[in-house]
């Protein structure tokens, strides 16, 4: 291609004053293949861009080189305009002779000259672009949401009422996560089952909403817009479709005595159960391993005192295929376990602690289960041990977080506030009782958050003492706590009845082979990272993947709920478009010379490059080479240059482009 | 404020390998704040550096090249996330293999300029220019280049390979 045009800009006196931009246009009117140039004084100006499209008619031009300001100003301007006068937007370049030149030189002769070699190389880049056509792809309007917490709930809920379908897929048997969990929740000490339940109530009756759940994600394939979901439902041993959710199977079932874990195994519930009575969808499901049918061939109870018959034995896992142009994950987070460290985990733990020996030492989601008024004990809060009432409880803070020589440096940023929570709850219902707190900082940043937290301590009387605690230990019914008060500098000891330990937030078990399934990144605990720390909050760099809630950093219910609304409005976002149209800047593999190394693949940040198989016509494999989803790439180029048969190359950017630019010099 | 400018015998050549998203910008900030930096640098605008192929920084040389400079965003801050982690893996092999050419590696400059960073991109291409001005011009590669030339090996542009089949 060898008809180009050079138009050098003024900018007013911006350029001219220091370049000698008419020396310049007659210089670059010497260059082999360029078969036009002039000066103007404005040329993105309406009469500037004019000029261009009447050169480009007159002149029969094929390629444009604009000699103006950065292409980060006005490249677009100058792309449309070649557009609007029939030349590919990608064959027009911008010369960078202001900010790169006139602006940061001073003598002319020198500035000119620089000028003139920018030009020329731009000129040889010219010549070697290549007409590039803007890449347009499809988009289903189906949202996938993984995990259904609040942070799930919200999102499905919001895309759901914009009138877009949703599939939402939940491991447990019922939605609800963390927040169906809770007792009351800071700041405002509302119940958490009040005002989760309808939400969960309206899941379930959405008429867009798909809910899958006892069900996870098997694969997904594909990219944004375009992605397709296998969900294997796991075999309930209940037809959803029949039964009425009487629960007389659960009343009849004749094992009661399988730790209730939604209660964190404070108390009982039968083989065949709902894992709390408010549940969404209200349909039970048999434990198989725990169940006499399935262990030994006798019992079906539940199947004889089913009246719609319902209870069915043979049922099995069942894939579901679902098409998505968007996912959103909101699989949360869980509580580290702070028993003796764990066979080849990395993460320390606390036998110090005797947690998990020393039945009166628990955590801040058991303390929730006792003071919860629909918990195992109806809210009367009492020792595991005994049953008593504890008159003197101590919290540790920070247990696990901020605690980098156990292997976790962040801060699980909700326990200052829940453990201030927690004392006000103890107190409301044991009135002599005395609430101790070790804590290392107060972090109480957020609405009504501090006065929440001075409430505490100025109205419910719980004391505060700033240190660390180094053992717990049994001494008769009492659990000893040795720790430091750091701000008068002793030791303490206080015989407590009960010790409630703020655990750090963990992301959850398997998150990391999810985020392989969906190409994601995590950082190094596997919470999910964020495109952009600042900007870009709530995407994964993965395009069409959205993340809300804890399962990308430890976080409250407000802050859930805020992102999970973002996401939702993100997924909105891509729906209010038929087809995606993005910058054709994507890497190409040529399939002849690629030896299917598949080193491209290590270092695609975006996971793009993908194995295709080429077979003959009699179907024999005749090799393994490199793919690169076009819908996916995000267009860096560390494929090319890791490349070593150099088989790969991105569009916009070849070597041949390059390469003609470094050798004008 | 005009000073006089020295006149000096050698004007070294120097190229700079940039990405878009931070060095780039940060070239354009130094533009807009009317920094003055010597004029000796040409810019080659990437996507990101890790599309930066070591062979660009050979071809350099041996085109014209005194000094190379490289830079991109902090490490962290790659817009493709993960670019510059692999181009500074790849260029911590290159140094090793230039070293082992016989290039002195003061003609080689690596680092991180971000957008904001007008200053830090003045500081760089100036003290670079000034490094390379002593050095004086590196020749061993340009040999090389007009061996290559002589044997008659590349067409490197179109035109050349046009005219060459019409023959
Ligand atoms: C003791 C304690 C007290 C708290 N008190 C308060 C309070 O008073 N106020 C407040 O604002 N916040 C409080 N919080 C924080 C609150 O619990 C969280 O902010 C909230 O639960 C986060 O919601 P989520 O949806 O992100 O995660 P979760 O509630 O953890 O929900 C995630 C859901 O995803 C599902 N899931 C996980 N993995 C998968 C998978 N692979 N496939 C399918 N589904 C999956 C899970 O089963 C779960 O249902 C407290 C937390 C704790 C531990
Ligand atoms: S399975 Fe049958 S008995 Fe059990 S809850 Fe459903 S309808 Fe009732
Ligand atoms: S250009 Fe970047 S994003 Fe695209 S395939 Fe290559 S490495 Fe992946
Ligand atoms: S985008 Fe600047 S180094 Fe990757």
């Amino acid at each position: 291609m060898s008809r180009i045009g050079v138009f050098v800009c003024h900018c007013g006196e911006n350029i001219s004053r220091t370049v000698d931009v008419e020396k310049v246009a007659a210089e670059a009117g010497r260059l082999f293949g360029v078969a036009y140039t002039c000066d103007y004084k404005y040329m993105c100006s309406d009469p500037g861009q004019n000029l261009l499209k009447k050169a480009v008619a007159e002149h029969k031009l094929e390629g444009i080189v604009v000699a103006a300001c950065s292409p980060r100003m006005h490249e677009k301007t100058f792309r449309n305009a070649a557009k609007a006068a029939g030349v590919n937007p990608f064959l027009c370049e911008m010369a960078n002779i202001r900010e790169h030149c006139s602006w940061v030189h001073e003598d002319r002769d020198e500035a000119t000259a620089k000028a003139i070699d920018i030009v020329t190389m731009m000129v040889e880049r010219v010549k070697r672009n290549k007409k590039l056509q803007p890449i347009t792809v499809p988009v289903t309007k189906k949202a996938l949401i993984i995990g259904g917490g609040i942070a799930g709930i919200q999102s499905a809920l919001d895309i759901a009422d914009s009138g877009h379908q949703v599939v939402l897929v939940e491991r447990e048997p019922s939605i609800g996560g963390h927040m169906a969990q809770l007792s009351e929740t800071f700041p405002t000490l509302d119940c958490s089952q009040c005002i989760m339940t309808p939400k969960m109530v309206d899941v379930v009756n959405h008429p867009n909403i798909t809910l899958h759940t006892y069900a996870e994600i098997e694969a997904v394939e594909g990219y944004i817009g375009n992605f397709q979901v296998k969900v294997r439902k796991k075999a309930r041993s209940v037809d959803m479709a029949k039964c009425t959710g009487c629960g007389v199977c659960m009343a009849k079932c004749p094992q009661k005595k399988i730790p209730n874990s939604f209660d964190k195994n404070l108390g009982f519930r039968p083989a065949i159960y709902v894992p709390f009575p408010q549940a969404v969808p209200n349909t039970p499901v048999i434990d198989r391993e725990n169940c006499t049918w399935f262990k030994t061939g006798k019992c079906g109870v539940c199947q004889k005192v089913c009246g719609p018959g319902a209870v069915d034995y043979t049922q099995e896992d069942e894939i579901v295929v679902e098409q998505v142009g968007a996912v959103v994950v909101a699989t949360g987070f869980q509580l580290y376990d702070i028993g003796p460290k764990p066979a080849g985990s990395a993460i320390e733990g606390y036998g110090e602690f005797g947690y998990g020996t020393i039945p009166d030492v628990i955590d801040g989601l058991t303390f929730e289960r006792l003071a919860s008024a629909s918990g195992p004990t109806g809210g009367k809060i009492v020792r595991p041990s005994d049953g008593a009432e504890p008159k003197s409880v101590v919290f540790v803070q920070c247990v696990g977080s901020r605690a980098r020589e156990k292997g976790i440096s962040y801060c699980s940023k909700i326990c200052c506030m829940y453990t201030a929570k927690h004392t006000m709850l103890y107190k409301h219902k044991v009135h002599d009782g005395q609430a101790y707190v070790f804590f290392m900082d107060a972090r109480t940043p957020g609405k009504g958050y501090d006065e929440f937290w001075r409430r505490s301590i100025e109205e419910e009387e719980a004391v505060y003492i700033r240190g660390m605690v180094s053992r717990l230990y049994q001494k008769g019914d009492k659990v000893v706590v040795m720790g430091s008060d750091v701000h008068i500098g002793v030791q303490v000891e206080i015989e407590a009845d009960l010790v409630v330990l703020a655990t750090a937030v963990q992301p959850r078990e398997g998150a990391d082979t999810l985020a392989q399934k969906l190409g994601i990144s995590y950082d190094k605990y596997h919470f999910y990272s964020e495109a952009h720390a600042k900007l870009r909050p709530v995407e994964c760099a993965t395009a069409g993947i959205y993340l809300a809630g804890a399962c990308q950093g430890p976080k409250d219910i407000p802050d859930t709920v805020s992102q999970a609304s973002a996401a939702a409005a993100k997924v909105m976002t891509l729906f209010a478009r038929n087809e995606l149209e993005r910058e054709p800047i994507v890497a190409k593999v040529n399939e002849r010379f690629c030896v299917g190394c598949l080193a491209c693949r290590k270092v695609c940040p975006y996971g793009a490059v993908e194995e295709k198989e080429i077979r003959d016509r009699s179907g024999n494999l005749i090799k393994v080479v490199a793919y690169v989803n076009p819908g996916v790439c995000g267009g860096c180029g560390t494929c090319q240059a890791t490349c070593p048969s150099k088989s790969v190359e991105l569009d916009g950017y070849t070597d041949e482009q390059i390469m003609a630019m470094i050798e004008a010099l | 404020m005009h000073t006089d400018k020295v006149k000096h015998d050698f004007e070294p050549k120097i190229v700079a390998l940039v990405c878009t998203w931070c060095t780039y910008a940060g070239a354009d900030l130094a533009g807009t704040s009317r920094m003055q930096y010597p004029p000796n640098v040409r810019v080659v605008k990437f996507p990101c550096t890790g599309r930066i192929d070591p062979v660009f920084i050979l071809r350099a040389f041996q085109k014209g090249a005194d000094g190379v400079l490289v830079s991109g965003c902090h490490p962290g801050d790659c817009h493709y996330m993960a670019g510059n982690f692999h181009a500074r893996r790849r260029f911590a092999a290159f140094r090793k293999l230039l070293e082992f050419v016989g290039v002195d590696l003061s003609r080689l400059q690596f680092s991180w300029v971000s957008a904001a960073e007008g200053g830090k991109w003045v500081e760089m291409v100036t003290e670079l220019t000034e490094r390379v001005r002593q050095l004086g011009p590196l020749t061993e590669f340009r040999e090389l280049e007009l061996a290559e030339q002589w044997s008659g090996a590349t067409l490197t542009t179109p035109e050349l390979k046009e005219a060459y089949q019409a023959i």
